[in-house]
């Protein structure tokens, strides 16, 4: 397989090695709707060096993409308000002009799409598509030039016989292949940034786990900074360095992958964790669905916005969980581990009565 | 016209969990629905450990169950037409080739597989959607594969399908009594002034507030849409339900819901399901049996433990092993897997001999040559490989040569008498061929 | 395709047979007899009991098939008619002689083809002309005032029956404000009357129906353009660093050309068969005109060519606009 020299630097290169490469801060982005203002994200504030992966987790309609597309400076400028801070390789990129914004999209950061069926153009050839991201930020190249690297980047994908599926159409490719040209497309100009929305979520787990391992190989590769949206905890488990979970707009815990999934102290994430069966869990585990619906973001709840759904609230004194919104403050297992919640000892509630019930065979050997 | 569409589908599914919230819905108060439906005052005096109770662990297997439908080499061929003048059929989508199986009345079995191994075109085969092209499916003394469409119709009842797209299935245009009570008027069952009461019921089994007959599809959410399904699909009492991806569509947290309630409705009215879904882990969970398909056959079967467990057949080893795992957390990075290369072959040209040969690590030459036989291996566990054997000894010549009277190539022996007398049972025998003896073994 | 393609012609040539079998069902068992207006003619309306001669020499007291043969033997190796006493010679493909001009009707049909095509051409360039960058203006703005002004005021003008449209056009323009470039409408020969007679006769005719369609276009432009535009493959194209001009363009306009592409081909196929109200009104001897003529007169030889000439040509054009759609869009393939 060959390896992708690369043709240009791109512009955060510089930048590159002094603090994260993507710095998220206080940001919030607000539909005005007939019905009234609709934000979908609120305060969000995160961070992602190079090399590293940031895993975005949560029901759907909790903001992941709204969040991510404001990064990519996606949303339409009419329809979308947008505050707060995104700075990409140390440019702010909240309020920043089109044209300079053009010239950071698909060049230092790229985006991959959930359907990839639906997200590439059913009329162009999936070569030409390919050609036309590398060629929109390489003016001098040729025509040839961006065939052959459109091709590279085919091959480099796992895509067999790139020089003849190069002309082929997108709905002439598997799922699986198509998933694999977006990433192509994707990466084609050397990105630092990487973001994925949903990459797998349509796949078979066969063909998951063949995207998975050639984003890890790109990523080790490229060097760049990924941030994988996923409702699937396993998906992070097994690529995220840093995990953000989101709901109804907030970030309701951040942490390690690790402090996370083994010492959650949320209980949404409890819900997420006890909901979805594992396939090596003990099969004394209960399935724990998380009662209710995920509310609506035009009338969201007062208080901790989970309150309405969550079942340790009795367990905060007074009415607070429906009256104040709790800060995000760090967790018990340090200070990088933040946490929305009022509960004052969640390290107890979760060891003592949500893992007997969904994790009972982990029980032992924490203790 | 003036908004944007895209906007106003995406903000559709919050508004209307948040109009079910405000209207209150009222659930049952005995039920576990209760707690899994969707207002804010359900939760109210309901703490962690209550609600614990009520979710599930996984299903259990009786062994000693009868059988409520026996399927024997079922097929299902599509045929595939010429372009141009006369269309003439030019070959066949061997969507599903001569599977077997059994369900145990009451007991629930796995489908999985990847895209397009044929699952859902078996599970529209039971539900007789399709007619099929061969084989037999015995459900109460019928052969449900023989049957005229006019004979069908007294059994449809009985074997009921749950759908997976909970936007789709239900006609938008219907209230949600119409849906649910349609099956008793089509069947003519219960009197009219009866039907209304039925459908309450119903939708009170289900989790949804029974007042809410008279509503449309669209003022529910996707969980509580499949619920209509469900209770669609309860109507009439079935024996038997063939679910086809029923949670796939939904939200994870909404998954679990769902998962629960058909547990429920397993347990309290003894139904038999054919759960057909792709997500491995939920198919643990609620199928004490699964059967593992590839290119429209079964490549093994047999219960939770074995299955996932101690897999024999490499494609089933790979499948597992391509599930991300929660506790890989615990770890750090990726878990160590089988890579697949390439895609599924077309249906319409299966490889020769094992048709999972092109995508196999183990295969030999053998495996081009003569198709294996689904051989039963244990107790409760077949497989139909060559080289079967546990992850990392898969054993180094066939174990199959004596059973089919060739060599270790695949080639005739001339003179041996293959002894094939296991093959075709759908369900399992009292003794099996052991693969560490190569001897008939029992209990 | 071309296996396809013959396919699509052999039953077109089905459906032609069709069409002339009912037309020429529909005169022969009509209240009257087809021969009544002709001879009401010849013998200045006192017909009376001579319609029996001319029923016989038009053959109509033979049965049904046997003359419909002869019509369609006529079609391949031309026929001899007669109608009162006088013969006519009317060579292969003959499509009868007019009752009521006596003249052989393919040679009428051929002369009145680019009258007909003329109007045609000239309304559908204006109306594409205008109503695609329009509408496609539109959906960018879609929401803004001007949008929904467009696209009220154009609904109101499309919610005009054409008829009407095209008669207050031509009132307005010709009779009230006398404008003298558009006082003579018709159709002029472009060699024999010089291409400005040609092009002024026609003028107000173009623009009533390109104001017409205009409005239409810029509807369904604007629909197909504002479902483009919000399609997962736009927000990939925005992601690449795309242009805003190269995203409408040639990834929005790409894939919302296809469905007006495939509805102009059908309306444009209507348009070439024959405009009725917009020859009648703007007085344009063409097709249209003709047939409403024949209609009135009876005239079935005449009926029967203008019905064969538009099923024809709306055949030709559905064959056109699918192997049109199958090349714009690599996903059809046509079998
Ligand atoms: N009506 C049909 N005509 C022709 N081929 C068909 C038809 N229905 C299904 N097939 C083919 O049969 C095979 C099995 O399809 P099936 O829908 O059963 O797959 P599946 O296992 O349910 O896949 P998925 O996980 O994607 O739902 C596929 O190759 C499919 O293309
Ligand atoms: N253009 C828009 N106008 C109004 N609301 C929107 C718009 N785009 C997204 N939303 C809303 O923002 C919320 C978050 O959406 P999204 O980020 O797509 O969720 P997900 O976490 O599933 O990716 C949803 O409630 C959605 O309805
Ligand atoms: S703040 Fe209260 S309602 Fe919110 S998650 Fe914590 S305990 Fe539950
Ligand atoms: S029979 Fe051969 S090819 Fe098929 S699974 Fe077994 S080893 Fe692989
Ligand atoms: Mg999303
Ligand atoms: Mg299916």
């Amino acid at each position: 397989m060959t390896s992708v020299p690369m043709t240009q630097s791109s512009a955060s290169e510089r930048t590159s090695s002094e603090g994260p490469f993507l710095e998220v801060e206080d940001l919030t982005v607000t539909f005005p709707t007939e019905d009234g203002p609709v934000t979908a994200v609120s305060g969000l504030t995160y961070s992602v060096e190079r090399g590293k992966t940031l895993g975005i987790v949560g029901e759907s309609g909790s903001g992941k993409s709204v969040s991510s597309m404001a990064v990519m400076g996606l949303h339409d400028a009419k329809s979308a308000k947008i505050s707060g801070s995104i700075r990409v390789g140390g440019t702010e990129v909240v309020g920043l002009g089109e044209s300079r914004m053009r010239a950071l999209r698909g060049n230092s950061m790229a985006m991959i799409f959930q359907d990839a069926l639906a997200a590439l153009h059913p009329f162009y050839k999936i070569g030409k598509q390919l050609e036309e991201a590398y060629l929109v930020h390489h003016s001098s190249a040729s025509k040839r030039d961006a065939r052959r690297k459109a091709i590279e980047m085919l091959d480099r994908v796992g895509i067999p016989q790139p020089d003849r599926r190069v002309d082929d159409y997108p709905h002439q490719f598997s799922g699986g292949m198509r998933q694999r040209a977006m990433i192509a497309m994707g990466l084609i100009n050397d990105p630092s940034l990487l973001i994925a929305d949903e990459p797998t979520t349509a796949l078979d787990v066969t063909v998951q786990a063949q995207i998975l391992d050639l984003l890890q190989d790109l990523q080790r590769e490229f060097n760049s900074a990924v941030i994988i949206i996923t409702h699937d905890l396993g998906v992070i488990a097994e690529m995220a360095d840093d995990v953000l979970v989101m709901y109804a707009g907030r970030c309701v815990e951040y942490g390690t992958a690790k402090q996370i999934l083994v010492a959650p102290e949320m209980p949404y994430t409890w819900g997420l964790l006890s909901s979805v069966p594992d396939v090596t869990a003990s099969t004394d585990a209960r399935l724990i669905p998380i009662p209710g619906n995920p509310p609506s973001l035009l009338r969201p709840p007062s208080g901790c916005s989970f309150h309405p759904r969550c079942l340790h609230s009795d367990k905060v004194r007074g009415d607070l969980c429906r009256t104040e919104l709790p800060a995000l403050l760090p967790a018990s297992t340090g200070t990088a581990h933040l946490k929305r919640c009022h509960l004052a000892d969640p390290v107890g509630v979760y060891q003592n009565e949500v893992l007997p019930e969904i994790a009972p065979d982990l029980v032992e050997e924490t203790r | 016209m003036t908004q944007d569409p895209n906007a106003e589908a995406q903000i559709e599914p919050t508004e209307v969990g948040a109009n079910a919230a405000e209207s209150g819905e009222r659930q049952l108060d005995s039920d576990v629905s209760d707690a899994y439906g969707s207002h804010e005052r359900g939760v109210d005096g309901l703490d962690f450990s209550s609600l614990a109770d009520l979710g599930h662990t996984a299903s259990e297997l009786d062994p000693d169950a009868p059988a409520v439908l026996t399927v024997d080499n079922l097929k299902m061929y599509f045929p595939v037409k010429s372009s141009g003048l006369v269309r003439r059929t030019i070959g066949h989508v061997q969507a599903v080739d001569g599977i077997s199986f059994e369900v145990p009345q009451g007991g629930s079995i796995g489908l999985v597989g990847e895209s397009g191994c044929g699952k859902s075109t078996t599970g529209r085969l039971i539900t007789r959607l399709y007619k099929p092209t061969g084989g037999s499916m015995m459900f109460e003394g019928h052969d449900l594969a023989k049957l005229s469409n006019r004979e069908m119709k007294p059994l449809r009842r009985d074997v009921q399908m749950i759908f997976q797209d909970p936007y789709t299935s239900l006609n938008p245009r219907h209230t949600v009594g119409t849906i649910v009570g349609a099956p008793l008027e089509v069947h003519n069952i219960v009197p009219k002034n009866k039907v209304l009461p039925r459908v309450q019921e119903l939708l009170e089994v289900v989790g949804l507030n029974p007042e809410h007959y008279n509503r449309y599809p669209n003022e529910f959410s996707g969980g509580q849409r499949q619920r209509i399904g469900i209770a669609r699909a309860l109507t009439l009492n079935p024996k038997m339900l063939v679910a086809d991806e029923p949670v796939s569509a939904l939200d994870v947290s909404i998954q679990a819901q769902v998962v629960n309630l058909l547990q429920d409705i397993q347990r309290e009215f003894d139904v038999a399901f054919l759960f057909i879904a792709h997500d491995l882990a939920i198919v643990r969970h609620f199928c004490p049996e699964i059967a593992v398909m590839y290119l429209g056959k079964i490549v093994e079967i047999g219960d939770r433990e074995t299955i996932y467990g101690r897999p024999h057949h490499p494609y089933t080893q790979a499948l597992l092993s391509a599930v991300p795992d929660v506790k890989q957390a615990a770890i750090g990075g990726r878990r160590e897997r089988i890579r697949l290369e390439g895609d599924v072959p077309s249906p319409i040209n299966p490889p020769s001999g094992c048709r999972f040969r092109t995508r196999c690590q183990f295969a030999q030459e053998i495996c081009a040559k003569v198709e294996p036989p689904l051989l039963q291996i244990g107790k409760r566990h077949k497989v139909a490989c060559h080289f079967a054997g546990e992850l990392g000894a898969h054993p180094a010549t066939p174990v199959t040569t004596e059973l089919l009277g060739v060599d270790d190539q695949g080639s005739t022996v001339p003179g041996a008498t293959p002894t094939n007398t296991q093959l075709t049972i759908p369900g399992y025998e009292k003794t099996w061929y052991d693969l560490g003896t190569k001897q008939t073994t029992g209990v | 395709m071309f296996a396809y393609v013959v396919k699509r012609l052999i039953s077109g040539v089905l459906v032609v047979t069709l069409v002339s079998m009912a037309i020429f069902l529909l005169f022969w068992y009509g209240p009257s007899s087809p021969a009544q207006p002709i001879c009401d003619r010849e013998t200045s309306n006192r017909c009376g009991n001579k319609i029996e001669l001319y029923e016989k020499t038009l053959g109509y007291d033979n049965p049904v098939y046997e003359e419909y043969g002869k019509y369609v033997k006529g079609v391949f190796v031309g026929r001899t008619l007669t109608i009162a006493s006088n013969d006519y010679e009317c060579s292969a493909p003959c499509l009868g002689v007019s009752y009521r001009t006596k003249q052989p009707v393919k040679e009428e049909l051929v002369k009145r083809i680019p009258a007909t095509f003329s109007v045609a051409i000239g309304g559908a360039f204006l109306y594409l002309l205008f109503g695609v960058p329009i509408g496609v203006a539109a959906a960018r703005r879609r929401g803004s005032i001007t949008d929904k002004a467009l696209v009220s005021s154009f609904l109101f003008i499309s919610s005009i029956p054409y008829y009407l449209f095209a008669l207050l056009t031509w009132l307005y323009l010709t009779i009230t404000f006398e404008i003298p470039l558009f006082s003579e409408t018709g159709y002029f020969s472009p060699i024999k009357d010089g291409p400005w007679a040609w092009f002024s006769g026609l003028f107000l005719a173009w623009v009533a129906l390109g104001i017409f369609g205009c409005t239409q276009y810029t509807r369904f432009t604007r629909g197909a353009m504002v479902e483009a535009l919000s399609e997962d493959y736009i927000r990939t194209a925005k992601s690449k660093g795309l242009p805003t001009r190269t995203i409408v363009y040639k990834h929005g306009l790409r894939a919302a050309l296809v469905p007006v592409v495939t509805i102009f081909g059908i309306d444009f196929g209507t348009l070439l068969a024959g405009t009725i109200f917009t020859e009648r009104i703007f007085e344009i001897q063409g097709i249209g005109w003709w047939s409403l003529q024949a209609v009135q007169g009876r005239d079935l030889p005449v009926v029967q060519a203008t019905a064969l000439f538009s099923a024809v040509v709306l055949i030709i054009s559905n064959l056109l606009v699918d192997i049109v759609y199958s090349v714009l869009d690599p996903r059809v393939r046509l079998s």
